[in-house]
């Protein structure tokens, strides 16, 4: 399969809009039309070729290379194929994403795969806040796809999260899972607080001990055979290290909740 | 033609077409997801009066099962698509989601599915829970014990049934050996399953009966104790006791190495004469010929 290369040769001084990094879009371009493709640059519009030097015609596989930190919206509304960068990238990640697969190798933004319905996302390193989340007055979140993230990632992972898979290889911020309808969040290291508040349905699993809300109640210690599915495959994707035999087949406290809600969501912590 | 000293008659066994599924159970231990599997496949020996064949097909290692736990593989065919379900939906639910530490899982990978979990969900009372894990979605039913975990939908596929040996013996353990060394062989071959106890049926039937409304009775051309008042009788003097083996298949070429490997097993424990059952050829849509399986390549 062929591979178009992006090489960011002219770092962005305010965020650069690049919903057209997406290989749809690309597929059926020339070098050149990939070059003139419309960018934002702030208030300013540019051209794609202003910021990345192209290599390569239409392909449904893009590589990038460069400092993206400052480079938004990379995949955006993205339906097949496979997007890599080559280290870090900024906000706005796969929004609306509903197929394909986008593998960062460094670090992402804030609101990686918000709106997200189908399709795979993978930070190797770390993300910021808002991980799969809804946007701001929306009702829902994701309606499916999966994220991994192979770090930490910040506040409110999973809002309003209604199907898919977010899985944390390191710690959570706050509000994981904050009024959750169904899907299920993975995070296998620290959770932070108020996990899971307003949450109705779906679940959030942790390798760590966490506190939990008043509204929460605790059901019982068990071995939920699910998770021995989730956790084979995650092993298989690589998260080996952190998931342990002991985790395939341990206990887990669970606790029920939100209890101001439907209270039909569970929250599920290692114990032994 | 003869293999070692055991004839093969020159006929054919006629097979029909049925439907399958493949279950996966797994369990804690391998006793328990044995004691599924058993219950399972109770009463599952013949469409006649069962409404449904299956046995188990083989036990799989921790390694290969959906879950990393101890596994059995079990076949169940019935006449149509429209009955397995049904019959999937009451043999999971009141044999295998009753049996302690088990869960359920599709075997079969095939484009047409039937829902299973996706109705004994409701057994759990609104507290069931989905989970689509690598897109396939499993249902978590809430039970005394913990949780009940099986898929959602169940892979179904055209099969072949009624696959068979008749396997003479000069004395009731002859025959008897001679026939459990072919089942034994045939058992091994993947997607083969033998419905009947320990794969041996000693009331081999045929269809219809000197008395109305019954749709099948004792094959009397082969009941050695009617061999001077049966017209049909198929006995040879020296035989003592019959047996006949029924395999069914998921496909027509591990049906035909199952009864080629039932063959050679036979004649090798001494067999007096190997033959099987037919309707003339105008009922079932399979014709296995035994001469031709007997000379076909080992697989």
């Amino acid at each position: 399969m062929s591979v178009t290369h992006l090489k960011l040769h002219t770092q962005p001084e305010v965020p650069l809009e690049t919903e057209v990094i997406n290989p749809t879009v690309f597929a059926s371009l020339s070098q050149s039309g990939i070059e003139h493709l419309n960018v934002m640059h702030g208030n300013m519009k540019c051209k794609l070729g202003d910021f990345f030097k192209v290599t390569g015609k239409g392909a449904t596989e893009i590589h990038i290379e460069g400092d993206l930190s400052g480079v938004k919206l990379v995949g955006a509304g993205m339906s097949e194929g496979k997007i890599t960068v080559d280290g870090d990238v900024g906000m706005h990640l796969g929004v609306g994403m509903s197929g394909g697969e986008i593998l960062v190798e460094g670090s992402a933004g804030d609101w990686v795969g918000p709106e997200m319905s189908g399709g795979r996302i993978t930070i190797k390193k770390n993300a910021g806040h808002m991980v799969g989340s809804a946007y701001r007055g929306q009702s829902t979140g994701i309606t499916g796809g999966e994220i991994f993230v192979h770090g930490n990632a910040k506040n409110e992972v999973g809002s309003a999260m209604r199907r898919g898979l977010i899985v944390i290889g390191g710690d959570a911020g706050d509000f994981t899972g904050v009024n959750l309808l169904a899907g299920t969040i993975i995070v296998l290291g620290v959770l932070g607080i108020r996990t899971g508040a307003g949450m109705k349905r779906g679940t959030i699993v942790s390798l760590q001990d966490a506190p939990m809300l008043p509204s929460f109640e605790y059901s019982c210690t068990y071995h939920p055979l699910f998770l021995r599915l989730y956790f084979s495959r995650l092993r298989a994707n690589g998260f080996r290290r952190k998931i342990q035999s002991q985790h395939l087949s341990g206990k887990y406290k669970r606790y029920s909740g939100d209890g101001i809600e439907l209270n039909r969501g569970e929250v599920l912590l290692f114990s032994s | 033609m003869k293999i070692k000293k055991t004839e093969i008659k020159d006929t054919f066994a006629e097979a029909f077409e049925m439907y399958g599924a493949r279950v996966i159970i797994t369990a804690d231990t391998k006793q328990w997801a044995r004691a599924a599997a058993a219950s399972m496949t109770g009463f599952a020996t013949s469409v006649i009066r069962c409404k449904l064949e299956a046995a188990v097909e083989c036990e799989i290692p921790d390694e290969d099962t959906p879950d990393g736990r101890p596994g059995i593989s079990v076949l169940l065919f019935t006449m149509s698509s429209k009955t397995i379900a049904g019959q999937l939906i009451d043999r999971i639910g009141q044999c295998v989601m009753t049996c302690p530490t088990t869960a359920c899982f599709n075997g079969l990978d095939s484009e047409k599915t039937v829902t299973v979990g996706g109705k004994l969900r409701y057994f759990g009372d609104s507290y069931q829970i989905s989970k689509v894990i690598d897109g396939r979605r499993l249902w978590r039913i809430p039970v005394m014990e913990g949780e009940f975990l099986i898929d959602d939908r169940f892979g179904i596929q055209p099969a072949v049934g009624g696959g068979n040996l008749i396997i003479f013996g000069s004395s009731k353990n002859i025959a008897l050996r001679a026939s459990m060394a072919a089942a034994q062989a045939m058992r091994e071959v993947a997607g083969v399953f033998l419905p009947f106890p320990q794969g041996l049926v000693r009331s081999g039937s045929k269809i219809g009966a000197s008395y109305k409304n019954l749709i099948a009775s004792t094959n009397d051309a082969y009941c050695p104790t009617l061999r001077s008042i049966s017209k049909e009788t198929a006995v040879p003097e020296k035989v003592e006791a019959i047996y006949e083996i029924v395999a069914d298949g998921l496909d027509e070429d591990s049906i035909k190495e199952a009864m080629r490997r039932g063959i050679y097993a036979a004649a090798d424990k001494g067999a007096m004469l190997i033959t099987a059952g037919n309707y003339g050829g105008k009922l079932g849509k399979y014709h296995f010929y035994l001469h031709e399986i007997a000379n076909g390549k080992k697989k």
